[in-house]
């Protein structure tokens, strides 16, 4: 590829501008993805201390520290911080603005400003979600079920405008990603040639732009109804409620594609880079994340079983979600034939993205179980639910998104996470993690409904262990932060391949030059030339 | 496995709740083969990342790797099998789910009013199960008795707090989603304001089960629990004609209504028309409309009384009916509707 151009040493998309107004007007798809690491990190840490809080109270039976009526809004604020403002933009916003344009041998996004735009877009969306809480806060759920949302209540006004609002940093983002991906390739970059965490994206994307309007519309009618009583979902004013679930999983549903797609992407760069090895199947791969994103807008009545929808319906979607799980069982199976007759390094990154394996495929079989009609009848709306989507969410683009940044963040500072905080930090999420919901799987078949303050007391011995591992996690997490921390003050500098990975963004410099590359890579091969 | 029982059992076991219910036993049939199937897979997917970790760790920075693409074969296997796998399930639960799904024909009918946080039960003589509150001001939840080994159905409404009060007053007071939830019976189905939904169930065992509330609906949703009891067809019957048996029964409450609320100058009871169709055979039968054919049953009478223009009978289509919104209660239109149910 290019030859060693020379550096200017020392400067660096870091450094090519300083002060904090640079920052916040900044153009560069890296600096954006700065932006976006320190949010989605700063609400993690405002969801967990929710997270703990819940765990907290559901210690004992009874009231342990706080009411129903607190519970209610912090279970909703738990919910919807970590949907809108950590998980969705987390992966794609954050390691894909950042990694997108590098990975294909770009200068930047296609639309610089918009990528901005988006970013402030999410701001403004968490100032007012954020300032619900001042006008007696909102304590709907993050699914804002109607009519119970139609509550006249000012804090579930600004919650769901702040969900709006929200909604268009991904509206935007997706389509930035779209246009980049189309336009900006280096030459020699062939669809066939961009790595998997691209094509992951690129169909991140397409359900950002396709499924996101339809929240949007459905929260702006929510707003409506709340504020000039019009009857959209509301039978008392002549609405339908359950229209409302049909809007809200439509795009909820695919959003939870908007949320894992991601993270499979990182997991195949994690897997292939530190097996050495070229990953197996990497059309099967590409294409099924396609399939996913386009199924994934026909299954949303998976939701809606028990909810009155017609039996017809409900065995179609059965069915139809059944499909996705194949697709899903591919990658899952490839990841694994990509680590045969590999060189594997278990370096914390490959620590994470085995552990996501592990933790995926308990989420993926477990959702087997609600997409199954019968099955579902009973677990639907209980804490197996909880778990399962914990499983998916928590233990599949958590564990790939902390996998991801002690993967990447040699290049994005230019020093290497502490080895033994990686590893620790890995310990506690993990052995956290299973000991916080693996028991609540046990605790939905068993009858235990979700958002409950309180529960019969023969629950109280699971609910117990489950709090125990969420204070695992707790710590894991302050692990993480201590190690980046003590990487971006007394990292090890790293170089510009720490780890012997062949995709674009391992040729240039750590940290990166203002533009990306010295000079326009051109691409001879494939993203995953270990040969 | 004593803790994974398809046998009844009135008392939960380490892993499932109690087996009520014939379909609670098939529930676990299938439940127990795809926990099987899945531990398998899971068990199979992680064993080979355990060793192909262990066994091709990086031994030195030179290592040599196999350059593997892709293998038709193994990747048509691992796609089919899930597929075929996952039909299975499909089909199994869909048998299940149908059988949940489809009414008897001679099921004991009792109403269920969900609200704001309770659970009232209404039979048809006029019986209602309503929740106390004890010497300490705590909730007892309200328990419904039914009889042992014979169908029962659950014919569910979602109101507001004050039901009694005309539908217009108080719009802040909204009736909400609720779910009625019997884990010893597998069952669930919400309750949606606006409209009837329905569930059955057959308890094959004697005891006390617990009903939730599954759909989130506020402050006390934890706390909107009721009892199912089940006994004996003759202690049944005992209980029902006994202590506090309504005044008056359902029926006999909305022919009350038929009269009082003007219902009567339109609608006759024997057949003959009047300004309006009889009522006479309406229940169950196939309905022309100017939007259509609907078959009459609870919903279509509940449109019928308060948004009469919905839906205009053929032969009727210049006559009208005035909206009854805002001057009929939920519990006057349940009444109306066993009235009718009456009027073969
Ligand atoms: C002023 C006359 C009038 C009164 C009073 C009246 N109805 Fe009606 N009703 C009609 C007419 C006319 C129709 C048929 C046209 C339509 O479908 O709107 C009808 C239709 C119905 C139907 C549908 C019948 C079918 O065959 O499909 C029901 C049920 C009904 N009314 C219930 C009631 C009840 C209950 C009351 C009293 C609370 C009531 N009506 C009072 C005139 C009346
Ligand atoms: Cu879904
Ligand atoms: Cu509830």
């Amino acid at each position: 590829m290019a030859h060693a151009a020379t550096h200017h040493e020392g400067t660096n998309y870091l450094n090519h501008e300083r002060g904090l107004w640079s920052w916040l007007t900044t153009l560069d798809h890296k600096r954006i993805g700065i932006l976006y690491f320190i949010t989605v990190f700063f609400f993690f840490f405002i969801g967990g201390i929710f997270a703990l809080l819940i765990r907290t109270e559901l210690f004992k039976t009874g009231v342990t520290v706080m009411g129903p009526e607190t519970y209610n809004q912090v279970f909703t604020y738990h919910g919807a911080v970590m949907v809108f403002l950590v998980i969705i933009p987390g992966i794609p916003a954050f390691l894909g603005n950042f990694f997108l344009p590098i990975q294909i041998g770009a200068k930047d996004v296609a639309f610089p400003r918009l990528n901005l735009m988006s970013w402030y877009c999410l701001i403004l969306g968490a100032v007012f979600a954020v300032s619900s809480l001042f006008v007696g806060g909102a304590d709907t759920g993050w699914t804002f079920y109607t009519p119970y949302s139609i509550s006249l209540k000012p804090g579930v006004v600004l919650m769901v405008v702040g969900a709006f609002i929200a909604g268009f940093s991904s509206i935007l983002t997706g389509l930035n990603f779209i246009a980049t991906v189309h336009k900006l390739r280096a030459p020699g970059m062939t669809m066939n040639r961009i790595p998997l965490f691209i094509w992951a994206l690129y169909s991140t994307s397409i359900i950002q732009i396709l499924a996101t309007p339809v929240l949007a519309i459905t929260l702006l009618l929510i707003a409506a109804e709340n504020i000039f009583q019009i009857g959209f979902f509301d039978p008392a004013l002549g609405g339908d409620p359950v229209l409302f679930q049909h809007f809200f999983w439509f795009y909820s549903h695919p959003a939870v594609y908007i949320m894992i797609l991601p993270a499979f992407g990182v997991i195949s760069e994690l897997i292939a880079a530190f097996s050495r090895k070229t990953i197996f199947g990497y059309t099967a791969i590409a294409y099924s994340s396609l399939a996913i994103a386009a199924v994934s807008f026909f299954v949303w009545g998976h939701h809606m079983f028990v909810s009155g929808q017609s039996e017809v319906a409900g065995v179609l979607f059965s069915v139809l979600t059944m499909l996705v799980g194949v697709p899903t069982a591919i990658k899952l199976f490839n990841w694994i034939a990509t680590l045969y007759k590999a060189s594997i390094n278990l370096a914390s990154p490959m620590l994470f993205a085995l552990g996501f394996l592990f933790l995926f495929t308990i989420g993926g079989v477990t959702g087997i179980f609600l997409a199954t009609t019968a099955l579902d009848v009973h677990l639907h709306d209980t804490y197996f639910v909880v778990a399962h989507f914990h499983y998916v969410m928590v233990g599949g683009t958590l564990m790939a998104l902390v996998g991801g940044l002690y993967y990447w963040f040699p290049k994005m500072f230019g020093r290497m996470v502490n080895e033994t905080l990686g590893r620790v930090s890995f310990f506690f999420i993990f052995a956290g993690f299973n000991v916080t919901f693996f028991p609540q799987f046990v605790l939905g078949a068993k009858g235990m409904p979700r958002r409950y303050f309180d529960y019969l007391p023969e629950f109280e011995h699971l609910n117990q262990i489950s709090t125990i591992g969420s204070y695992m996690i707790g710590i894991g997490f302050v692990v993480v932060f201590i190690a980046v921390i003590h990487a971006l003050l007394k990292g090890e500098k790293a170089g510009d391949n720490p780890w012997g990975a062949k995709t674009l963004e391992w040729t240039t410099s750590s940290p990166p030059p203002h533009e990306n590359f010295l000079k326009t890579p051109i691409v001879t091969a494939g993203p995953y030339e270990y040969r | 496995m004593i803790w994974w029982p398809s046998v009844a059992s009135a008392q939960p076991t380490t892993f499932m709740p109690p087996v009520a219910t014939a379909i609670a036993g098939q529930y676990n049939g299938l439940y127990g083969f795809l926990l099987a199937a899945s531990f398998i897979s899971f068990v199979g997917v992680v064993a080979a990342m355990i060793y192909f970790v262990v066994k091709y760790r990086r031994r030195s920075e030179n290592d040599k790797t196999a350059y593997i693409t892709h293998n038709h074969a193994l990747e048509f296997m691992w796609s089919f099998i899930p597929f075929v796998l996952f039909m299975f399930v499909f089909s199994w639960g869909w048998i299940i789910y149908s059988r949940m799904r489809t009414f008897p024909e001679d099921a004991l009918e009792v109403h269920v009013v969900a609200k704001k946080w309770d659970w009232r039960f209404i039979y048809k003589n006029g019986k209602e199960v309503t929740s106390s509150v004890d010497a300490n001001n705590k909730r007892v939840p309200p328990t419904m008795v039914v009889p042992l080994g014979r169908p029962v159905k659950l014919i569910m409404a979602s109101e507001r707090q004050v039901p009694s009060t005309p539908l217009s007053e108080a719009p802040t007071d909204r009736a909400v989603i609720h779910s009625f939830y019997v884990p010893a019976f597998r069952v669930k189905q919400d309750v949606v304001p606006g409209r009837y939904t329905a569930l059955w169930f057959q308890a094959d065992q004697p005891g006390e089960y617990w009903v939730f509330c599954a759909e989130y609906c506020g402050t006390s949703h934890f706390d909107m629990t009721a009892k199912i009891k089940v006994v004996s067809v003759d202690e049944f019957e005992n209980w029902l004609a006994s202590e506090g048996a309504g005044e008056l029964p359902l029926a006999e409450l909305g022919r009350q209504v038929y009269a009082q609320k003007a219902c009567i100058g339109c609608h006759t009871l024997d057949g003959r028309p009047s300004v309006g169709p009889t009522w006479k055979g309406l229940w169950g039968r196939k309905v022309q409309t100017d939007k259509g054919e609907f078959v009459a049953d609870e919903d279509y009478i509940r449109e019928s009384i308060l948004e009469p223009n919905a839906k205009k009978v053929k032969g009727f289509e210049n006559a009208v009916m005035p909206p009854y919104t805002g001057t009929i209660t939920e519990d006057e239109i349940r009444a109306v509707i066993e009235f009718i149910k009456t009027l073969k």
